[in-house]
């Protein structure tokens, strides 16, 4: 596995922590202590603004340990450049993780639409953009491998 | 319809020039040396503009280095 590969595997895996631990410490501290806060829109609009730098700051955190972790493990091996086919599997991962989101899209506003719970417009937003961030990753690593 | 496929001789080319590595090769042409692995494999066809590239480091014409077949299905 070259260092493309382990870049994308600890994105994948620091996606799915990141998400889970903010969902988990938003869920105890928010859900659990006033469940009608779920109908609060002024809430997922929080959850959601605060979600996005956090994320993106974690991400960077990681990223960067994990920098110095393979300059470490791996004191050879020469920093990749980024070049045409990485950015064919980029363009073609972030295509197929735009149709999971727009999928999610749809179905969140299917549920405005049938007059459901308005918490579950928010859910699906957040699962959606979550399965497509996931989805990437492993086209990414798919296409690595086998080939674009 | 016809599944257009494209071979090189890559491998072979870089064995001739005093074996020169991938790493080299990649260096040489301004890409990362997975994208040359990928290449010689077949995983990956390059642009025009890295076919080129390749065939400059060489100094063959690119019909000497890349080879257009349709492979019937």
């Amino acid at each position: 596995m070259d260092i493309k590969e382990r870049k994308i595997l600890v994105s994948l895996i620091s996606s799915i922590l990141i998400l889970s631990i903010y969902t988990i410490y938003v869920y105890q501290n928010s859900v659990i202590k006033n469940p009608e806060i779920l109908n609060d829109f002024s809430f997922w609009g929080k959850s959601f603004l605060i979600l996005i730098p956090v994320s993106i700051t974690a991400q960077i955190v990681i990223q960067i340990l994990f920098a110095i972790f393979n300059a470490i493990t791996h004191p050879k091996e020469k920093e990749s450049v980024t070049d045409e086919r990485d950015k064919l599997i980029e363009l073609k991962a972030i295509k197929i993780a735009h149709y999971i989101f727009i999928t999610g899209f749809m179905l969140a506003m299917g549920v405005v639409a049938f007059g459901l719970q308005p918490w579950l417009m928010f859910v699906a937003l957040i699962v959606s953009g979550f399965i497509a961030a996931i989805v990437n990753d492993f086209a990414r690593l798919y296409f690595y491998k086998k080939g674009v | 319809m016809s599944k257009p496929l494209i071979v090189n001789n890559i491998r072979t080319l870089r064995f001739m020039a005093n074996e020169m590595t991938q790493q080299e090769l990649a260096d040489k042409t301004g890409v990362s040396r997975q994208t040359i692995v990928a290449i010689e494999k077949g995983k990956y066809f390059p642009s025009l503009e890295l076919a080129f590239r390749i065939a400059l480091v060489f100094e063959k014409p690119l019909e000497a280095i890349f080879t257009f077949t349709l492979n019937a299905e």
